[in-house]
C-alpha cells in the first residue's frame, strides 16, 4: 500500500511527465490559454492516459507477449489510444453534448498526446503488474492535470502582465513553463 | 510618496543588514565580496534589461527603488562565500532577466526573482555551492575551524545524524551560547518580526511556514535515531530558513494577496522545504520549496478570489 502510494506521489511529482520528463508539451502550451478549457483538457487526458494505459496492459500481456510480436508494441499501442480517444469521444457526445461541443477539438488532438503513448510504453517496459500499472496511469494524470491547471493559471495572470514584445505570448508560457520545471527538480532524488 | 521615508524594499535591504553583519563576522569578506559583486550585478542587468525594453528613461527610477538592490542582497546572502564571482553574476542577470524582466520588470514577476537566479545556479554548479567555508577560527571557542560540510547537506548524504554524531561534528548550529550560525538566523528572524509588526511585509506568510516546518519537524523526529530527520530546532535555525521565511517568500508580488491564501502558501512552503530537505536530493529546499509555491499563487488568487463572491457568477 506505501508503496503505490510513493509510486503515485513519485510519479505526479517527482517524474512529472511534463515538467521532468518533458512529455505532452504541445497540449501543455496548446491549451492552457485559458484556465477552464485547460482543466477539461486535463481530466479528459486523465481519463484516455488511465484507459489507454490499462488496455496497452492486456493487449500486451495477453496478446502480443504470447505471440511473441512484442516487437508490435508501438502499432498496436497508437491504435489502441486512438481507439481510446474515439470512444471517449462518442460517449462524451451522447452523455454530455455541452461539455463535447466546450472540448471541441481538444479531445480528439489527445491522440497525439506523446505522454499518453509514453506512459502505455514505459509501464510495459518497467514491467509494472496490472495495479501498479493503474497507479501510475493514476500518477501520470494527477501530475499532468495539476500542472496544466497551475501553468494556465499562471499565464493568465502574465496575459495581463506588460511584457516586452518580444516575450509578450508563447516565449513567456515557454518562460515560465522552464520556471516552473526549474522549481520542480526540487523533488528529484525523492521515493528512490 | 512622502520623499522623507525610505520605500518599503530599501526597508527590507535595511533589515538584512544585522543578519547579513553577523554572517560577515562569522565568515570573514567573503560575504563582503559576494554583497559587492551582487549589487553591481543587479544594478548593470536592470539598466541593461530596461534599455533593451526600450524603457531606458526609467533606468534611474528603477535603480533607485531598490528592488533590484533587494535581490541582490537575497542572492548574495543565500550564496556561500568564495563560491566564485561568475557564479554571482549568472545568478543575478538570470535572477532579473529572467526572472524580472521578461515578464515586463518590477511587479509583473510570477517567481521570486533572487530563488530563480540562485536555483538556476545551484543546478548548475553544485559544487561551487555545496561548501561553505569554516566559520573563522577565533570564533569557533578553540577549535581550529568548523567542518565544510553544512548540517543540512551531511544529513541527506548520511541519511540522517544521531545526536551524538552532531554534537561530535560541531555544524555550528544548535548550541546556543556558542557562536554559530543561528545567530545570524536570529538575527533574520528579529528584523524580520520588525518589519511584520510594521506591517511591511505580510505576517501570515512566516507564521504559515514556520509553523509548518516546526510541526514537521516533530513529527519526523524521533528523538535522534541513525535515520532522524532532524529536530524542529535544526530545521528552524539552520540553512536559510528565517531568511526565506521573512525575506523570501514575503515578496509581496509572488506571494497571494488574500489573508486565506498567505497561509496556505506560507504552509505550502515549510511542508515543502521540509519534504525536500528530507528526501530529495537537495541539502536545502528552501528555494524550490519558494518557487513551487510561486507555481501555486496565482492559482490560489484566482480560487480564493472566486469563492469570495461566491462563484454563482460563473458557475
Amino acid at each position: 500500500m506505501n508503496e503505490l502510494l510513493l509510486l503515485l506521489l513519485a510519479t505526479a511529482f517527482v517524474n512529472n511527465f511534463v515538467l521532468a520528463q518533458f512529455l505532452g508539451l504541445c497540449p501543455f502550451v496548446g491549451t492552457s490559454g485559458r484556465f477552464d478549457t485547460a482543466t477539461s483538457m486535463g481530466l479528459a487526458t486523465a481519463f484516455v492516459l488511465t484507459f489507454a494505459a490499462l488496455l496497452s496492459y492486456a493487449v500486451y500481456h495477453s496478446v502480443l507477449l504470447p505471440l511473441d510480436l512484442a516487437y508490435l508494441r508501438i502499432i498496436a499501442f497508437i491504435v489502441i489510444i486512438a481507439a481510446t480517444v474515439q470512444a471517449t469521444e462518442m460517449l462524451l457526445r451522447s452523455i454530455s453534448p455541452i461539455l463535447h461541443t466546450a472540448m471541441g477539438l481538444y479531445l480528439p488532438l489527445i491522440t497525439s498526446n506523446c505522454a499518453v503513448l509514453a506512459l502505455a510504453l514505459l509501464a510495459v517496459d518497467a514491467q509494472l503488474s496490472l495495479l501498479q500499472t493503474v497507479v501510475y496511469a493514476l500518477g501520470a494524470s494527477l501530475g499532468f492535470s495539476i500542472v496544466l491547471a497551475l501553468f494556465a493559471a499562471a499565464r493568465e495572470r502574465t496575459e495581463q502582465a506588460d511584457a516586452p514584445a518580444a516575450f509578450a505570448g508563447v516565449p513567456l508560457a515557454l518562460v515560465t513553463a522552464g520556471i516552473m520545471s526549474l522549481a520542480f527538480m526540487g523533488f528529484k532524488g525523492m521515493g528512490t | 510618496m512622502r520623499r522623507q521615508r525610505l520605500g518599503i524594499q530599501w526597508q527590507v535591504c535595511l533589515a538584512l543588514a544585522p543578519g547579513g553583519l553577523i554572517l560577515t563576522w562569522l565568515f570573514g569578506t567573503g560575504v563582503i565580496v559576494n554583497l559587492l559583486v551582487a549589487a553591481l550585478s543587479c544594478l548593470m542587468t536592470e539598466a541593461a534589461c530596461l534599455t533593451l525594453a526600450g524603457r531606458g528613461q526609467q533606468i534611474r527610477a528603477r535603480l533607485s527603488d531598490g528592488s533590484a538592490m533587494l535581490t541582490a542582497m537575497l542572492i548574495a546572502l543565500a550564496l556561500p562565500p568564495g563560491c566564485g564571482i561568475g557564479v554571482i553574476v549568472v545568478a543575478c542577470a538570470l535572477a532579473l532577466g529572467l526572472g524580472k524582466h521578461a515578464y515586463g520588470g518590477i511587479g509583473q514577476n510570477l517567481f521570486n526573482p533572487a530563488m530563480v537566479g540562485y536555483a538556476a545556479v545551484l543546478i548548475s554548479f553544485p559544487a561551487a555551492l555545496a561548501t561553505w567555508p569554516p566559520v573563522a577560527s577565533e570564533f569557533a571557542n578553540g577549535v581550529d575551524g568548523l567542518s565544510g560540510a553544512t548540517i543540512l547537506s551531511s544529513m541527506t548524504n548520511e541519511h540522517g545524524l544521531t545526536l551524538s554524531e552532531l554534537a561530535a561534528g560541531d555544524y555550528g548550529v544548535g548550541q546556543f551560547g556558542g557562536l554559530g550560525v543561528e545567530w545570524a538566523a536570529l538575527a533574520f528572524a528579529a528584523s524580520g518580526l520588525v518589519l511584520a509588526l510594521r506591517r511591511t511585509l505580510a505576517w501570515r506568510v512566516p507564521a504559515g511556514m514556520l509553523l509548518a516546518l516546526t510541526i514537521a519537524g516533530f513529527v519526523g523526529f524521533d528523538g535522534g535515531s541513525s535515520n532522524s530527520l532532524g529536530s524542529p530546532m535544526i530545521h528552524l535555525f539552520s540553512g536559510g530558513t528565517m531568511l526565506a521565511a521573512f525575506f523570501v517568500a514575503t515578496d509581496p508580488v509572488t506571494h497571494p494577496s488574500s489573508a486565506r491564501g498567505q497561509w496556505l502558501f506560507g504552509l505550502l512552503v515549510g511542508l515543502l522545504t521540509y519534504l525536500i530537505r528530507s528526501y530529495a536530493a537537495y541539502p536545502d529546499g528552501i528555494a524550490f520549496a519558494v518557487l513551487l509555491a510561486n507555481c501555486a499563487t496565482p492559482w490560489l488568487n484566482r480560487t480564493l478570489a472566486r469563492s469570495r463572491v461566491g462563484g454563482a457568477a460563473d458557475a
